[in-house]
């Protein structure tokens, strides 16, 4: 039985390969084996959303999908979507709008808060805060989150 | 925490999955959405010798209703299922349950057969599937197992899975037109673990199954067998007996098991 395995993925649409150990999480193979480091690793254990990430077009924890699951996957992280300026309205009204402060969640809300702006439908605040319920901020108190995606997705 | 090592494999078929299994038996773990498992591992509350990862298995990850009966392959995804008409149309239970499953990122990656295989007492389908009176699908080298779902979940973490074999679908009654269902639970944040949660069902029989009041999903079948709410309400108290957990007695989850009887019902009955 193997504890390493070869790997392909497409991170931020560049291919790459590796030999990964199977216990490897993909946000630590993000992280430690193509520096990406974007992706924040909070606890670890998928409740505080700091190491999302988006895997064949959809968001999920970094922490709690394996290196090896994602052979053969698209994989995109905070410095793709950044660089594609796929997240620029996303950031603009976050640094208006005073939605961080330390910034530790900020890269997991920012992608979270992208999978709403990609549906390119209005939603509610109410919506917009079960979205990202899943993403812990501790300096916030969300509201000026709220407010930075609210006028992304209805401004 | 990092997870411990372990070996990795991804068999292509059940045939290639049941050798894994025989050859490193309690060793070996199937890994679905790993939205637990991953979790437990990370924290070292398990440390298999392999991984068995059956999300190349073909065919499971499929919905699909024929002549009354609601077919959900064990790995469509919670989104898949939050999504699907086929559900919302045939099993308007899961359709509402779905969404108190934790949060978006984690309902992409789980899976419905990760957890009804995992049967966590907080978990909201285990409780569905006993009130819709759903049968789970067991395969192993002999072919597959029918289990209905009260007789699936016995314990707490422990279900009818017997060694070597995997569970594949669960299917479903379609609700008929005359038929009713509610999903109601209580927690203090959504996407959090139900204090109490209570899957309804209504049709030739009733059915109330509540979560997280014991180590597996209970069926309040003397309540189910009232006329009135008051009377249901009564019958409840005299059977269920809740188990407390870190934050709520015994006594709270009775109350507020009586507070969703009494919701459920209305919601039943209008």
């Amino acid at each position: 039985m193997e504890l390493a395995l070869d790997i392909t993925v497409t991170v931020n649409g560049t291919e790459v390969r590796r030999r990964v150990e199977a216990r490897q999480h993909l946000v630590d193979f993000l992280r430690d084996e193509l520096g990406l480091t974007g992706s924040h690793i909070g606890c670890e254990h998928g409740v505080c959303g700091a190491c999302t990430v988006r895997v064949n077009g959809e968001i999920v924890r970094g922490c709690l999908m394996l290196a090896v699951q994602a052979d053969g996957c698209r994989v995109d992280t905070v410095e793709g979507l950044s660089d594609s300026k796929e997240l620029a309205r996303l950031q603009k009204a976050f640094h208006e709008k005073n939605a961080l402060q330390c910034g530790f969640c900020t890269p997991g809300m920012l992608m979270a808060a992208q999978d709403l702006v990609s549906q390119k439908k209005r939603f509610s605040r109410e919506e917009i805060r079960e979205h990202i319920s899943g993403n812990y901020c501790r300096c916030t108190g969300y509201q000026a989150i709220v407010d930075a995606i609210d006028e992304v997705v209805n401004g | 925490m990092k997870a411990p090592s372990f070996a990795y494999a991804r068999p292509q078929s059940l045939e290639e999955t049941f050798d894994l299994l025989d050859r490193h038996g309690e060793g070996a773990r199937l890994l679905a959405g790993g939205q637990s498992l991953i979790p437990s591992l990370n924290m070292r509350l398990s440390a298999p010798e392999v991984l068995v990862d059956i999300n190349a298995l073909p065919g499971m990850a499929e919905i699909r209703q024929d002549r009354g009966v609601l077919r959900i392959g064990a790995l469509v995804r919670h989104t898949q299922i939050e999504k699907s008409e086929e559900v919302a149309k045939h099993a308007p239970l899961l359709a509402q349950a779905v969404r108190h499953v934790a949060h978006p990122a984690i309902r992409n990656r789980g899976t419905i057969g990760g957890s009804l295989a995992l049967a966590d007492p907080a978990a909201e389908y285990p409780a569905c599937m006993v009130a819709m009176d759903a049968t789970i699908v067991l395969a192993g080298r002999g072919g597959e197992r029918l289990v209905k779902a009260v007789d699936f979940f016995k314990g707490l973490f422990e279900t009818d899975r017997q060694p070597g074999e995997v569970l594949v679908a669960v299917e479903i009654p379609a609700q008929l037109k005359d038929e009713r269902s509610v999903f109601l639970e209580l927690t203090r944040r959504h996407g959090d673990y139900a204090i109490v949660g209570l899957a309804a069902f209504k049709g030739q029989e009733t059915r109330f199954a509540f979560l997280n009041v014991g180590p597996k999903p209970f069926l309040a079948r003397g309540a189910a067998s009232k006329a009135s709410v008051d009377e249901a309400k009564q019958a409840l108290r005299a059977e269920l007996n809740p188990t407390a957990d870190l934050y709520n007695s015994a006594a709270t989850k009775m109350h507020l098991a009586g507070v969703l009887m009494d919701r459920a019902w209305n919601s039943l009955s209008t």
